[in-house]
């Protein structure tokens, strides 16, 4: 048992500990539980979201990339930055919205608008399909941080099989009150091990930042901007496009909307999150002061450039420090994807194949669902062999598909009909599934176009299915529908 | 306010439509790439502008207390 061992077991229980206080004084009905019953202000729903950006993609992601592919790690900076000014816009609506109706997920939001509990089921199997992928990205980091940090000594499946125990027990007994708090921890314990690390390490390798690039400039030239094919420029401009339009959709972040007290919250928030972002800029450097004292980690390895780096330099206690940091912002949006995928699968799949539940049952159901998702999740991170990057964009291009049925259903005069959502949604879900089977891009579809539309990220093909579809569709069943709403208001 | 949220489509033109021209290394900006150091212009023009918008927003006028 060494110093960073002893950290980061402490902070483990410490987060449990925090995860089970915040239960404290509450009635734990399926309000509570899945939207800390509208209940929070700016703080908590500004941590909830900031939740989103940091996880261990950016943690260990973002410094990997930084490390691997450095240019186009940029787009990670840049999608939030506009995701958050459309925050502005619409989350009060949706917020608004979901507090008339008294609805509990994203898959309520749906069934609502378009009234069909059936579209609300179809929503519901799109989110957790994604989310497991995103989940399973969370348990693969944790396993890389516990068994990099212990020095070996712990290997990653035990320490998956920990931190997923941590998480259904905290998740199961306070739901999103848990998340909230261990969230407060988390941003506080990461803020402080980024900054100090993506200022520390560059003036102590290089004797500082620009120094640092020059380096590296001079090493690999080019390598800090975007290259001409591959990951060029449309690449860059279609990614960041895509990824911010996806960024509300997940179910469990859709979820912490309704959290909110009220509408004021989000708008105040749009102010201060783009700069908040800033700090994945620390997260950059360390991968960049990797680059040139780290080297040989090729593929999924340059995840581990941060870790690597940290252990090179540091003693075991800070490198405790910075694996109990990291691996909260495992247990964190972990902790949030397991309590949207159960309540979904409870309210909107189960419910709605067996009506005649009661409210209890189905808070039940939510809970007891916990684990059972946790174990799947569990299943595929053993099983599957691919990088981090790769699991994430595959989940985003899945909910981003919700993105134009959503927007639609907003304005004031939606000409979508029923059949169109499930078309378009089905649709768009259908290519991505497709082109992430066979392994197709743009260019190898459509091999005559230019090469800056070949680069388009292939996200974009399945968001324009998704669009004609609904319209035609929609188009189509426009006549029954007028006439069904005329039948309805004669009655 | 309907003119000022405009306003908002800026750092989209920005970010998305600048990265064509700014796809460079040097020079440095702020002791970064350029590109990086472009993307952190735009977030930070990102913010003046929804503070700009947040205060003319007669929607949050209202008190805190609600």
């Amino acid at each position: 048992m060494n110093a960073a061992l002893i950290i980061i077991f402490a902070v483990m229980v410490l987060s449990i500990c925090l995860g089970i206080m915040a239960k404290k004084g509450k009635d734990m009905d399926l309000e509570q539980w899945s939207v800390g019953g509208r209940g929070f202000g700016t703080i908590f729903v500004f941590l909830l979201m900031a939740g989103e950006i940091y996880t261990t993609f950016t943690f260990l992601g973002g410094s990997g990339w930084a490390y691997g592919k450095g240019g186009p790690t940029y787009y990670i900076i840049g999608y939030g930055c506009l995701a958050y000014i459309m925050s502005y816009f619409l989350l009060p609506k949706i917020w608004k919205y979901a507090k008339e109706n008294q609805l509990l997920s994203q898959s309520d939001f749906f069934v609502s608008k378009y009234k069909s509990p059936y579209l609300g089921i179809l929503v519901s199997l799109v989110g957790v399909v994604a989310m497991i992928p995103y989940f399973v990205l969370q348990l693969k980091g944790l396993g890389i941080i516990v068994s990099e940090s212990s020095y070996g000594t712990i290997s990653p499946t035990i320490a998956i099989w920990i931190g997923l125990a941590v998480v259904t027990v905290y998740v199961m007994v306070s739901g999103i009150h848990g998340s909230a708090w261990t969230a407060v921890a988390k941003d506080i314990l990461i803020l402080v091990v980024v900054l100090f690390l993506g200022i520390y390490l560059p003036i102590h390798y290089y004797g500082g930042i620009q120094p640092m690039f020059e380096a590296v400039e001079a090493a690999k030239p080019g390598f800090l901007a975007l290259p001409d094919s591959g990951m060029s420029p449309s690449w860059f401009v279609t990614t960041v496009l895509l990824t911010a339009l996806g960024f509300y959709m997940w179910p469990h972040t859709f979820g912490s909307i309704y959290s909110a007290q009220n509408e004021k919250v989000f708008r105040k928030n749009a102010i201060f999150m783009p700069i908040y972002q800033l700090v994945l800029l620390f997260v950059f450097f360390v991968g960049f002061a990797a680059i040139l004292q780290v080297k040989g980690l090729t593929g999924p390895d340059a995840d581990l450039a941060l870790l690597k780096l940290s252990i090179q330099t540091f003693d075991p206690w800070v490198v405790g420090v910075i694996g109990a940091a990291g691996i909260l912002t495992a247990l964190v949006p972990g902790s949030m994807i397991l309590m949207a995928a159960s309540t979904i699968l409870a309210k909107n799949v189960y419910k709605v194949i067996k009506p005649d539940l009661s409210d209890a049952q189905v808070t039940r159901t939510a809970r007891y669902l916990v684990p059972v998702v946790a174990l799947i999740a569990v299943f595929f991170t053993f099983k599957g062999g691919n990088t981090l990057v790769a699991l994430l964009l595959m989940g985003y291009s899945l909910v981003t598909q919700l993105f134009p049925t959503l927007i639609f259903s907003l304005m004031k005069n939606n000409f979508v009909t029923k059949a169109g959502a499930f078309a378009g949604i089905g649709s768009g879900v259908a290519t991505v599934a497709y082109v992430t089977i066979t392994g197709e891009t743009v260019g190898t579809i459509f091999p005559f176009l230019p090469q800056a539309i070949q680069d388009f990220n292939v996200g974009i093909i399945a968001m324009i299915v998704n669009l004609i579809v609904l319209c035609a569709v929609s188009a189509f069943t426009k006549s029954t529908a007028v006439v069904n709403t005329k039948a309805e208001k004669a009655l | 306010m309907s003119l000022i949220k405009w306003l908002a489509l800026i750092p989209f033109i920005g970010l998305l439509g600048g990265t064509y021209f700014a796809n460079k290394v040097t020079p440095y900006l702020f002791g970064m790439p350029f590109l990086l150091g472009y993307c952190v212009i735009w977030v930070v023009i990102t913010t003046v502008i929804m503070v700009v918008i947040y205060k003319l927003d007669p929607r949050n006028r209202e008190g805190d207390a609600q």
